[in-house]
């Protein structure tokens, strides 16, 4: 039942607006709105259990495992939200003067100095909301350094087909033309590709290292040392960073600019699709380009720097800061973790996903690069089981749900076929792995013995499969009184 | 170890099955050369009770301030329900629904959202929201140019917010978008009529219309709508969603209404916050809404005939098209428009006009009070909404640092984004101010210009 369908005219809650309807105003009568707005007419209880009871329609971290490749869903400390929400920091108006919020400018500024340290790049700006926004600033700023050497017949940005969709819809965006340059049978980029694809018009590369294929791009150094000697630069997309934190950093690897997903790496929530936050950090090189605001740290006081400290940024992604809220979360987190817990997390996010490869293999299943060591995710293709009895990755998938699991990412990559991709992050125990292996065995059996009903899963969710193509095809994007 | 339940015979058991001696040894494909030492800048753990106190000090050095300043920001009360419920886990920590049988919570929530979008800006359909207005703004100016075909230059007015106008420009900076500002009258606010009629001598994709303007004006939205559609182009409407219970909604302007709707999220239930997270919205009429970027929730029906939610028209999305989708863009700000939908059923119709007819009443009042004051003069004489600029007798610094020492925020300086506008101070008095705060600020007032 919709909301609105709760909805009885006259029926309002007293005590959460003003007490009356100020009669007093200036505004033309041609400008005064003459239709209802469609919005529910419900009592304060009413909501509260209407969304309660949306909410408890939610798989989530909270109450499912959730091994979604490439998404690093760990656990959302509570501290980090109960802090953050502080009613001090959610009062502060964005336009506040900057004396009026050093403490929430402290803790800005010393994020932005952990962010270098771990990944090792000479300065970090806080501002990008998500990573495909993340992304924009990097290449971005790719172009501008290239502009500003007058080096201007650099049109082409070299993208591995393993890489995220947001990656070349970037480059895109940017006015890049994409060089899509292929995987070779190891899961690593096919080097002789690369080294065919570099030369005068190489604006830069773009690579998420470990790849989504859930493996280390060893050549990295090469690859660096390729682009760079052709004059290109390097983006680093740090949706995997979780897998390498504190073992190797994108600094070391060679890379000019990277974007730190917060909300995979440093446990801010994903909220059912956002916010999200992604600082960028660069190299010496890119340092001019960087966009504002950044904390400085002064004669003893934080301040912005805007346009008129860096005359050659590339300017400003949001109307404010950024996710602010977000940017406290990972601040929090980071605290709690420490120097240590940052080796930590990628020790056991990689400990993680190895033993689920393991296990995994050992019941039956094949795993896409059998040769390599699983990075803090892995992929494992159904396309025998496919082949065999026509169960696909997708019903497998959805079998799981009926097993109270979330599904693990399915068909990315792209370029494996029937694909699961699957991360258990770190804060998951053996035990959860291990039962999450044993509902993958049963549903193997399943498959054996009865592959229509795994066919026609789920069949324990609230409802059965959803018809897309009739969403697609009859779009109902709005609810209309009837 | 914070965060990670591991005991020691857990490792011991994954490492035998894998066939691993240590957990440092499944790091052997990172060659050794590029391995890092120790972390510089990461200072020691804190334990919770640490950094409770830690961030329990630095919000009370920044304390509560009586705040004045809108700007693009505006504080408004928030039932207390909005965020228990927002920040429950099952909404907090939930995926993208990407598995509609295992979101439908998140799925219908976003479909009732959008519902109230369309109906409170007038316009036929809503995605699911963006990043912020500011960003909006820019999607919008892509969308109108990759509709109109022919022509990529922006009719962008000076009363547009000056970071939204600098946020487009960022982002647009390498498609080949013209962007031209057309300035404001120095008397009304409003945007220059004469000013416009040149610039859209040449063809133009799009005239982006702010209602209310920066300034806190009105613009004629009606004839700039039909304006904008007799030259052949869209008209992109950016609104502040709680203006909307009282005045014409976008779909309504002029003969045929604006085609694209954008605008900052943030009134409807988001605390200030330093400035975020918020949340962008954008509604568009129907024949648009296959150029419209990111998430869209659409209602279908499962196996069995009952009536379910899912992710929709994917195919204008980064993850299916890659480098032909109709924006980069890979997330909504689903937690912030989780706040809005509850905060909007809260209020309802009749709440939202009560907080929106109690902020224009409370500007109305304070500026009648401050213009009393010799020398205090409203900058602009067409009637505004929550919102309005003073020029002053005196640099407005001297306002602001004394309203400061007593703990009010007197308003927002123009500083380089408007030049002439040098001793003007902008005022907003949301329905949060009582007219005790407002009394005590126009004393404050009288006596910073007195000293």
């Amino acid at each position: 039942m919709l909301i609105f369908e709760h909805s009885r005219p006259g029926r309002y809650n007293y005590s959460q607006s003003p007490a009356t309807r100020a009669t007093k105003h200036n505004i033309p009568d041609k400008l005064l709105r003459q239709s209802k707005p469609l919005l529910p007419e419900v009592s304060e209880m009413d909501t509260v259990r209407h969304y309660t009871r949306l909410s408890q329609k939610n798989f989530s971290i909270d109450t499912q495992f959730y091994p979604l490749g490439s998404c690093t869903m760990k656990y959302n400390p509570r501290a980090c939200n109960s802090l953050a929400m502080l009613p001090q920091f959610l009062s502060r108006h964005p336009l506040a003067p900057e004396d009026t919020g050093q403490g929430f400018l402290a803790c800005m500024y010393e994020l932005q100095e952990i962010l270098k340290g771990v990944t090792g790049m000479a300065a970090v700006s806080l501002t990008s909301m998500a990573g495909a926004q993340g992304e924009l600033i990097g290449v971005t700023m790719i172009r501008a350094y290239h502009e500003a050497r007058g080096d201007t017949a650099r049109t082409e940005i070299i993208i591995p087909d393993a890489a995220h969709g947001t990656n070349p819809a970037t480059a895109v965006m940017s006015g890049y033309k994409v060089v899509e340059i292929p995987t070779d049978e190891e899961g690593d980029v096919d080097m002789a590709a690369l080294k065919a694809a570099v030369g005068p018009k190489t604006a830069g590369l773009m690579l998420t290292n470990p790849s989504t294929l859930g493996v280390f791009e060893k050549k990295v150094a090469e690859m660096s040392r390729i682009v760079h000697a052709a004059g290109g630069l390097l983006y680093y997309d740090g949706a995997n960073l979780n897998a390498v934190l504190g073992k190797v950093k994108p600094g070391d690897m060679g890379f000019d600019v990277i974007h730190m997903n917060l909300h995979k790496t440093f446990s801010t929530p994903h909220g059912g699709g956002g916010p999200g936050s992604a600082p960028v950090g660069v190299a010496e090189r890119l340092l001019p380009y960087l966009p504002v605001p950044i904390v400085a740290y002064e004669n003893g006081a934080y301040r912005w720097l805007t346009e008129k400290d860096r005359p050659q940024s590339i300017g400003r992604l949001s109307a404010h800061m950024g996710n602010a809220g977000v940017l406290l979360r990972a601040y929090i987190y980071v605290r709690l973790l420490g120097a240590e817990g940052m080796h930590r997390i990628s020790e056991y996010a990689t400990l993680n996903a190895n033993y689920l490869l393991a296990e995994l293999r050992k019941a039956g299943f094949e795993i896409a690069y059998p040769t390599r060591r699983a990075s803090h995710e892995f992929i494992v293709t159904t396309k025998g089981i496919k082949d065999k009895t026509g169960v696909t990755a997708m019903n497998l998938a959805k079998r799981l749900l009926d097993k109270n699991f979330h599904a693990p990412t399915t068909y990315f990559p792209m370029l494996v076929p029937e694909c699961l991709l699957i991360e258990p992050a770190e804060t998951e125990s053996k035990e959860t792995l291990d039962s999450f292996v044993n509902a993958m065995k049963e549903i193997l059996v399943e498959i054996e013995t009865q592959p229509d009903m795994v066919k026609g899963a789920p069949h324990l969710m609230p409802l059965r499969k959803l018809d897309e193509v009739k969403a697609a095809r009859e779009p109902d994007l709005t609810w209309t009184p009837t | 170890m914070p965060f990670i339940p591991h005991t020691e015979e857990d490792v011991s058991a994954m490492l035998a099955s894998i066939g691993a001696n240590s957990i440092e040894e499944l790091f052997d494909e990172i060659p050794a050369e590029l391995r890092t030492g120790t972390l510089k800048n990461v200072p020691p753990r804190m334990s919770e009770m640490e950094i409770a106190r830690l961030m329990l000090e630095r919000a009370q050095q920044d304390g509560f301030y009586l705040n004045f300043i809108g700007a693009g920001a505006y504080e408004h009360h928030i039932p207390a329900a909005v965020w228990q419920i927002t920040t429950r886990g099952e909404f907090y920590s939930s995926y993208t629904p990407y598995q509609a049988e295992a979101s439908q919570g998140t799925l219908q929530l976003l479909y009732e959202y959008q519902t109230m979008m369309a109906s409170l800006t007038g316009m036929d359909v809503s995605n699911a929201s963006l990043y912020d207005g500011a960003s909006a703004l820019a999607e919008a100016v892509l969308m109108a140019v990759r509709q109109h075909r022919t022509s990529s230059r922006i009719l962008i007015p000076q009363t547009v917010h000056p970071i939204y106008r600098k946020v487009v420009r960022t982002i647009v900076r390498n498609q080949s978008i013209e962007m031209v500002e057309i300035p404001y009258d120095p008397v009304s606010g409003q945007t220059m009529l004469a000013q416009l009629e040149e610039a859209g001598q040449t063809e133009f994709a799009a005239l982006v219309i702010p209602q209310p303007n920066f300034f806190g004006v009105f613009e004629s939205v009606d004839a700039l709508t039909d304006w904008a559609h007799s030259k052949n182009a869209l008209a992109i409407a950016v609104v502040n969603p709680i203006s909307l219970a009282m005045l014409t909604p976008p779909g309504e302007w002029g003969e045929k209404g604006a085609d694209i709707a954008v605008g900052e999220g943030q009134p409807l239930g988001i605390p200030l916050s330093s400035g975020g997270p918020y949340f962008g919205f954008m509604t568009c009429k129907q024949p648009l809404v296959r150029q419209m970027p990111g998430r869209i929730i659409g209602r279908t029906t499962d196996i069995e005939g009952k009536e379910g939610f899912v992710l929709t028209l994917q195919a204008r999305e980064q993850h299916i098209r890659r480098s032909k989708a109709t924006s980069n863009i890979c997330t909504n700000q689903g937690l912030m428009v989780t706040a809005a939908t509850i905060h909007m059923s809260l209020l309802g119709p009749e709440g939202l006009y009560r907080v929106a007819a109690q902020s224009h009443a409370n500007t109305l009042t304070l500026i009648e009070a401050l213009t009393r004051i010799p020398g205090v003069k409203k900058a602009f004489d067409s009637p505004f909404f929550h919102e309005a600029v003073l020029s002053l007798p005196k640099p407005a610094s001297v306002v602001l640092d004394n309203l400061k020492s007593h703990g009010v925020l007197a308003g927002y300086t123009f500083d380089d984004n408007y030049r002439e506008l040098d001793n003007c101070l902008m005022v907003c008095a949301t329905e949060t101010k009582v007219p005790a705060d407002l009394d005590k600020y126009v004393e404050l007032f009288r006596q910073a210009l007195a000293c």
